[in-house]
């Protein structure tokens, strides 16, 4: 996956707590492959309201925006890793909330989208700025965990292990392989310590 | 780095850190283990994670703890003629099973059903566990006293390549339950009860252990609901120390281990709990004697509130963002300030969902409509298909066609409508699922989430009702 070290781009404000990986991408839309694409989906039923904030991604002032920004527990719900593909898709490499769903922060991470938790306090103002909304860029610097708008900036919070694989483009997978002997050991011991663990499998099965 | 050692710590341990140890292969610094996993759990929407292992020419590397169950996709009538897109997921499935040796639980096997339910109905789910699936509500398992967590594609792929999965330790929160269960409640309402008090956040990073009377009491499918809803108040899971009521439930159970083997297992499996002197990072107390039938309101499962109140007024909360989504969540739903929940007229019902389809929740729902007549329309999806041949061996399915109701296939049917049971827009439905999101049950849908007994009181009055005044037969 890419790097991401530092990002200078427009942000959407989207202000909604609680939105939920069903609102970032219906179940209807997930049986497509990844290849075509899943941009299109993102927030798509929220998007068909004018009066919703999430038709603001179809605003002129937010045309290749790459940072949205959001109040808590973004992301909250289903595992689907399409509600990422739809924002990676979309353009999307950040999103800055006052919290973020569990499993959502992690599937973000494996496809190169930083999740920068902020306080409830300080989403409240980055959604209410005006510059923003105007569709000034904003700089993320993920190495030194700020967020600069015109002449102020803030801090964000990132796991330091998130915040390593985003800064090197890591795979969790390649780093694994290299510990297939530690992994057979364990395979050994723990077959005697748990020989309970197995299915059992008759015949028939 | 450090591999793997005997722990000599004296400190008192969680349940949740024993079974964390005894899966540790690797501790890096930075704060991340590598975890062995037990089991893997695949379904049609695997297949993004199969076209990563394509993508990189691997292997699945331990068929023999991995299971896939065609469940999301699946339709719940008519199963030989299935729409083409629908076959091409099903199919999809089948094929990289078959392709990589995985043992496949497809449409025409009686042991097809929602992976939560039937999972463990087979004895896959085993105290002590670690298992994961490419779906949130895999937490289910902790019934068991499995550590159990749902993962994205990213991590079913390496989870298939290497059995193994990268973590960092959670906090741990315990949610201790005292008390007996008031008539018409159950773990629906105790789970619907802490969400609503903790929010759909609270407990973020957490792992929740369930402890305390009431749990103890609760039968295996009543632990299984409480679990599952553990995702909804945030947590990436929750568990339950098993007990005698787990172990009575393994023997027998297809993939249980058998004779001497369960003995020793059960002897392993007593030590599954938390130390007694353990700390937990959070500490909640939820005394049962004021819960009354839980509901939610509103398009998250912590707007819910007892079937005896009103919705709530935007106009007298104080945190202007809170008041705004309340006023939201009333507008997507339809209704106004200050309405009384047991005046809300529903257009339907929908029984089912890896949260309340196993044949207890049957029982429960057909005890209520017995003798009766629906006034609205209906679905009713057994959580597997054994569980619906139990029913139909109990005579369920006679009261619930007799009552108007559909009875159909097993599946995941209308809590996620993939499979195309959908909650027509702008249509209400009482529903025995666990999101209440926009849209969830099909685009402009609104769902009430609620346990079994009271969506069956919904479906004879035809408004959200409470199960109780039913009971005492002053219905109609």
């Amino acid at each position: 996956m890419t790097p991401l070290i530092v990002l200078e781009a427009k942000a959407c404000p989207l202000p909604l707590d609680n939105v939920d990986t069903d609102q970032l991408i219906p179940a209807r839309f997930m049986k497509r492959p990844r290849s075509d694409g899943y941009g299109q989906f993102l927030l798509h039923d929220l998007r068909q309201d004018a009066a919703n904030p999430a038709s603001l991604l179809d605003d002129d002032r937010f045309i290749g925006c790459e940072i949205l920004i959001a109040g808590r527990n973004f992301g909250c719900g289903s595992s689907r890793e399409a509600a990422v593909y739809a924002l990676a898709d979309f353009g999307f490499r950040c999103v800055i909330a006052s919290g973020f769903g569990d499993i959502f922060a992690s599937n973000a991470v494996k496809n190169g989208v930083l999740p920068a938790l902020v306080s409830a306090e300080q989403a409240e103002a980055l959604l209410a700025d005006d510059s923003i909304r105007q569709g000034a860029p904003i700089r993320i610097d993920l190495p030194g965990q700020h967020i600069r708008i015109g002449n102020h900036s803030i801090d964000f919070a990132i796991d330091p292990v998130w915040k390593t694989q985003l800064l090197n483009g890591w795979d969790d997978i390649d780093m694994t392989v290299s510990y297939a002997g530690a992994i057979a050991r364990f395979n050994q011991s723990d077959a005697l310590a748990r020989p309970w663990a197995q299915p059992h499998r008759s015949p028939a099965q | 780095m450090t591999e793997r050692a005997g722990s000599l710590s004296s400190r008192p341990k969680t349940l949740i850190d024993k079974i964390w140890d005894a899966h540790v292969i690797v501790d890096r610094e930075d704060g991340q283990s590598l975890l062995w996993v037990d089991r893997h759990l695949l379904h049609e929407g695997s297949f993004h994670a199969f076209d990563q292992l394509a993508k990189r020419q691997a292997r699945l590397h331990r068929p023999d703890l991995t299971f896939g169950i065609a469940d999301h996709y699946v339709p719940t009538r008519n199963r030989n003629a299935l729409a083409p897109e629908i076959k091409r997921m099903v199919d999809q499935l089948t094929d990289n099973c078959a392709r990589h040796d995985v043992t496949l639980f497809g449409l025409d096997d009686p042991r097809q059903g929602i992976v939560h339910v039937t999972i463990p109905a087979q004895g896959l789910t085993l105290p002590g566990n670690i298992m994961v699936c490419g779906d949130s509500h895999t937490s289910t398992h902790g019934a068991f006293g499995a550590y159990a967590f749902g993962i994205g594609a990213s991590e079913v792929a390496h989870v298939m390549m290497t059995q193994t999965i990268w973590q960092k330790r959670p906090k741990a929160m315990r949610v201790t339950v005292e008390g007996a269960l008031p008539e018409g409640t159950g773990a629906k309402d105790i789970a619907l009860h802490l969400i609503a008090s903790i929010g759909a956040d609270g407990a973020q990073g957490h792992a929740i252990e369930y402890a305390g009377s009431t749990i103890r009491a609760l039968s295996m499918e009543g632990r299984l609901t409480l679990c599952n809803l553990s995702i909804e108040a945030g947590a990436r899971l929750g568990l339950i120390a098993p007990d005698d009521t787990t172990f009575a439930f393994l023997l027998g159970k297809p993939f249980a281990p058998k004779g001497d083997a369960f003995e020793a297992a059960v002897q392993a499996w007593r030590s599954l709990r938390s130390d007694p002197h353990a700390v937990f990072d959070r500490e909640i107390t939820i005394d049962t004697s004021a819960l009354a039938p839980t509901l939610t309101w509103g398009t998250t499962p912590e707007q819910a509130l007892p079937i005896s109140a009103s919705t709530p007024d935007p106009a007298t909360i104080q945190d202007a963002s809170r008041a705004r989504m309340i006023s939201d969540a009333l507008d997507y739903m339809g209704l106004k300030p200050n309405q009384r929940l047991d005046s809300i007229a529903i257009d339907r019902v929908f029984i089912g969902s890896c949260t309340n389809s196993r044949i207890e929740d049957l029982r429960s729902a057909a005890a209520v409509l017995e003798g009766k007549r629906a006034t609205v329309p209906g679905l009713v999806s057994p959580g597997s298909t054994s569980v619906k041949q139990q029913a139909e061996a109990e005579g369920l399915d006679r009261i619930f066609t007799a009552a108007g109701l559909e009875w159909v296939e097993a599946g995941c049917s209308m809590c996620v409508g993939m499979n195309g049971d959908l909650v027509p827009a702008g249509e209400r439905c009482a529903s025995t699922t666990n999101r209440n999101f926009k849209g969830r049950q099909g685009p402009g849908s609104r769902t009430h989430l609620m346990s079994p007994a009271m969506v069956a009181a919904a479906a004879l009055t035809g408004h959200l009702t409470d199960v109780r005044t039913l009971a005492k037969g002053s219905h109609r």
